[in-house]
């Protein structure tokens, strides 16, 4: 039974890690343009392009 | 006089500038439809002094540009973007910064914690569940499980209920109760009662529940908050259309101002293709106007010194120096953007059906949860289990089936018709038009393609005519020219503003326009035509007219069996209007301003009618607004579209019908999960009640009814995809 204790934070944590990684893409404006993001993956030079990122 | 500084725009106002001296611009760019439109202008953008970067935005179609410290001229980017063929103006910082969708991104936020913790907390509710029969998992182990359960559920729940308790406890120190109140109480009550059920090592912890139900209301919050944020941009892309720089006169010098530094009585000077920024009224020049945006009609205008301007309107032909005589804010557009603003909260203050439900669920549940407490305590429960079991009435009864009930429902709705081509805006949109008893049309785009067109013209005339068509701006000479295809044009072009176009074809001097302009005595007068001739030659008419849409008859007749009333209200003249009625058989009225539209949508409201609003124009953009439901054709000005509830695509006019019969069939489906629900909850709160329920059977009641509504919600679907 003890091995849940190691094995049960270890599952929260990863669970946590998906949460960070979805409030870093909300922080980083990833689902600001979702129509655009669609477009510009088609092209190499779209990307090249400095992103603006939104400025509170 | 230095023409240079003449039309210096001062445009640094639109610029916000950070501490170090960098400044940020947006524009709204209309016409970027894909990666070739974002590569072309960022390009053409970047390439330019003084800009450090751009970056378009297709979504919102906002063009954002950063700025580095030296005086970049923001005129040069409009100019830039403006040469590759977008309309593009300039967008007031502070409007900016209130575009910034805070709201929306905290309930995002909450609802991915919500998430987070629903889906973590059962690692360990699960085992705990198998607990419960007698299995291996029992006593310590079970109080750990708990409270690993809490350790993840409560700060979860705290940080994800924030919207709840804050709405919740604003509502109560105004001394109401909203539907927050409850919400916040049922997640609250049921932490607490799990705390002290882990901490007196008691088998029943609803940590799980708390969490989950926020998560399914969240889902619900932040559906909603997007209606009201599309409604909210609809209103600041109408006052984004005014044009933002004035070319004002000090005597003789032309200077560019920000439109809301115009003061009554400023001479303004309009160029072509300028949109007129304020109301006044024409002191001298000639020129066409094209009031389609304001008015709907078909026909341009010819004014001249002393006719009245309209703010919207778009300059066609000629130079025109205007007096103002009202300020930006008086302005018509202004009006229209307020009414719109006006219709928007009329609307928000719809009842949905989920709201009714819930007032009718709030006050019975929590009377039995009351009772449940106060009579098992009474009864010699107890206090604690009598607590427990008023939380499990909360729990079990919570309203997630009654959340779902609705909005699945919808979804479902939504996607069918987007397969069809109709796009839904929101869910209360599709419950507004089921309820739909009447139903306006306006005419120009709406019932008809929205375009003149040439008729009855011999092919050989129309390629005669075609150079000196080609040539022209004015919207029948295109016609011509577009009927005609491509091919030469004419030279030594000489346009007369409200008249027509005279050149040369082929050596012979050649005359298009009005009647008199060609040198035929006016014969038909009509709005409608072109004369065509060579000097001292034959003259010869074109007759253009707006061709009603294919199915429009086979449509309104459909209405009419689905026991709708239909109506027609129009900008244009009442000749062609009445053609139209008269043919359909339907009641009319011509000529209406954008307030006489919106005026008679009022009308009709105050008869008791449920309204859909079918319409195009910008002039319409206000009866869509307040009108019950509403619905745009994808071709209408981006400010109708974001006014109505649905916007379809392609040409055929029986989108509207198959709209309302799908709308109609959803409604039945959510009456249908409500009846479910209430008997669930006539089932599940009295087992509650009398201590018939553990974490276990909560937890499959409450998904189990989720999934029933959900099956119920796609029946329609399902039944679809076997045809």
């Amino acid at each position: 039974m003890n091995i849940l204790l190691f094995l049960a934070p270890v599952s929260v944590a990863l669970g946590g890690l998906g949460l960070a990684a979805f409030l870093w893409t909300m922080r980083a404006g990833q689902y600001e343009d979702p129509r655009g993001d669609a477009e510009r993956i088609l092209y190499d030079h779209l990307e090249d392009l400095p992103p603006v990122a939104p400025r509170d | 006089m230095s023409q240079s500084l003449a039309v210096a725009r001062d445009l640094e106002a639109f610029v916000r500038r950070d501490a170090a001296g960098r400044g940020r611009l947006e524009l709204l760019v209309n016409g970027a439809r894909c990666a070739g439109c974002i590569g072309k202008i960022e390009k053409a953008v970047q390439a330019l002094p003084g800009v450090d970067g751009a970056r378009l935005n297709l979504t919102t179609g906002k063009l954002a540009v950063e700025l580095d410290r030296s005086a970049a001229d923001p005129d040069r980017v409009v100019q830039a973007v403006e040469g590759l063929g977008y309309r593009a103006c300039l967008f007031d910082p502070a409007e900016a910064v209130a575009a910034q969708d805070r709201e929306g991104r905290e309930l995002a936020v909450a609802l991915g914690v919500a998430g987070f913790g629903a889906g973590n907390v059962m690692m360990f509710t699960v085992p705990a569940w198998a607990g419960l029969f007698g299995q291996e998992l029992n006593g310590s182990t079970l109080t750990v499980m708990y409270w690993m359960a809490a350790l993840v559920a409560t700060p979860c729940a705290l940080f994800a209920g924030q919207t709840f308790f804050r709405s919740a406890w604003a509502s109560l120190r105004r001394g109401k109760a909203n539907m927050d109140v409850p919400i916040s109480i049922g997640v609250l009550l049921t932490l607490v009662v799990s705390f002290s059920e882990t901490l007196l090592h008691g088998r029943h912890a609803y940590f799980d529940a708390a969490v989950t139900l926020l998560f399914l209301l969240l889902i619900g919050r932040y559906l909603d908050h997007r209606l009201r944020a599309n409604a909210r941009s609809a209103a600041r892309d109408l006052l984004a259309l005014q044009s933002p720089v004035v070319m004002r006169l000090d005597g003789d010098v032309e200077q560019g101002v920000p439109v809301a530094e115009v003061r009554v009585g400023d001479r303004l000077s309009l160029s072509p293709g300028d949109r007129v920024p304020v109301d006044g009224t024409v002191e001298s020049g000639v020129s066409e106007l094209d009031n389609a945006l304001i008015t709907g009609e078909t026909a341009v205008v010819t004014v001249a010194a002393g006719s009245a301007l309209h703010a919207g309107a778009l300059n066609l032909t000629g130079r025109l120096v205007m007096r103002a005589t009202a300020v930006s804010e008086d302005s018509t557009l202004s009006a229209i953007a307020r009414l719109m603003e006006a219709g928007a909260q009329s609307r928000s203050a719809y009842v949905r059906l989920a709201d009714k439900a819930a007032a009718l669920y709030v006050p019975i549940v929590h009377t039995a949860a009351a009772l449940t407490f106060v009579g098992g305590w009474a009864l010699g429960l107890g206090p604690r289990e009598a607590l427990l079991r008023a939380a499990a009435v909360l729990i079990v009864t919570c309203p997630c089936a009654l959340g779902l009930a609705v909005p699945a429902v919808q979804v479902a709705a939504s996607s069918r018709l987007f397969r069809k081509g109709v796009l839904v805006k929101s869910g209360a949109a599709l419950e507004r038009l089921a309820e739909v008893d009447h139903v306006v049309f306006d005419k120009t785009g709406v019932l008809t393609q929205g375009q003149p067109r040439l008729i009855e013209a011999s092919p050989h005339l129309v390629a005669i005519a075609a150079p000196l068509a080609r040539a022209s701006r004015h919207p029948l000479a295109r016609a011509l020219a577009a009927s005609a295809g491509i091919g030469l044009v004419a030279h030594d072009c000489v346009e007369t503003a409200g008249q027509g176009i005279e050149g040369m074809i082929d050596g012979r001097r050649a005359r298009l326009g009005r009647a008199a302009f060609v040198g035929v005595a006016s014969g038909g007068g009509s709005e409608t035509e072109l004369w065509f001739g060579f000097d001292s030659d034959v003259k010869v008419r074109f007759a253009f007219e707006d061709q009603p849409r294919a199915d429009m008859a086979e449509t309104v007749a459909e209405l009419r069996r689905m026991g709708l009333g239909v109506e027609i209200l129009s900008g244009d003249l009442a000749a062609p209007v009445q053609r139209i009625a008269d043919s359909l058989g339907v009641a009319w009225q011509a000529g209406l301003t954008p307030f006489d539209k919106s005026a008679a949508i009022d009308r009709l409201k105050a008869e008791g009618r449920k309204v859909l609003m079918v319409g195009d124009g910008l002039n319409d953009a206000a009866a869509l607004a307040r009108a019950h439901a509403s619905m745009a054709p994808g071709a209408a000005v981006d400010v109708a579209q974001n006014a109505a509830d649905l916007v379809f695509t392609g040409t055929e006019l029986g989108a509207v019908t198959r709209a309302i019969r799908v709308a109609r069939t959803a409604r039945q489906r959510a009456l249908e999960n409500f009846a479910f629900s209430a008997l669930y909850n006539l089932v599940a709160g009295p087992a509650a009640m009398f201590g018939l329920i553990n974490p276990f059977i909560a937890a499959l009641a409450m998904s189990g009814s989720s999934i029933v509504v959900l099956l119920n919600a796609i029946r329609p679907e399902l039944a679809w995809r076997r045809k």
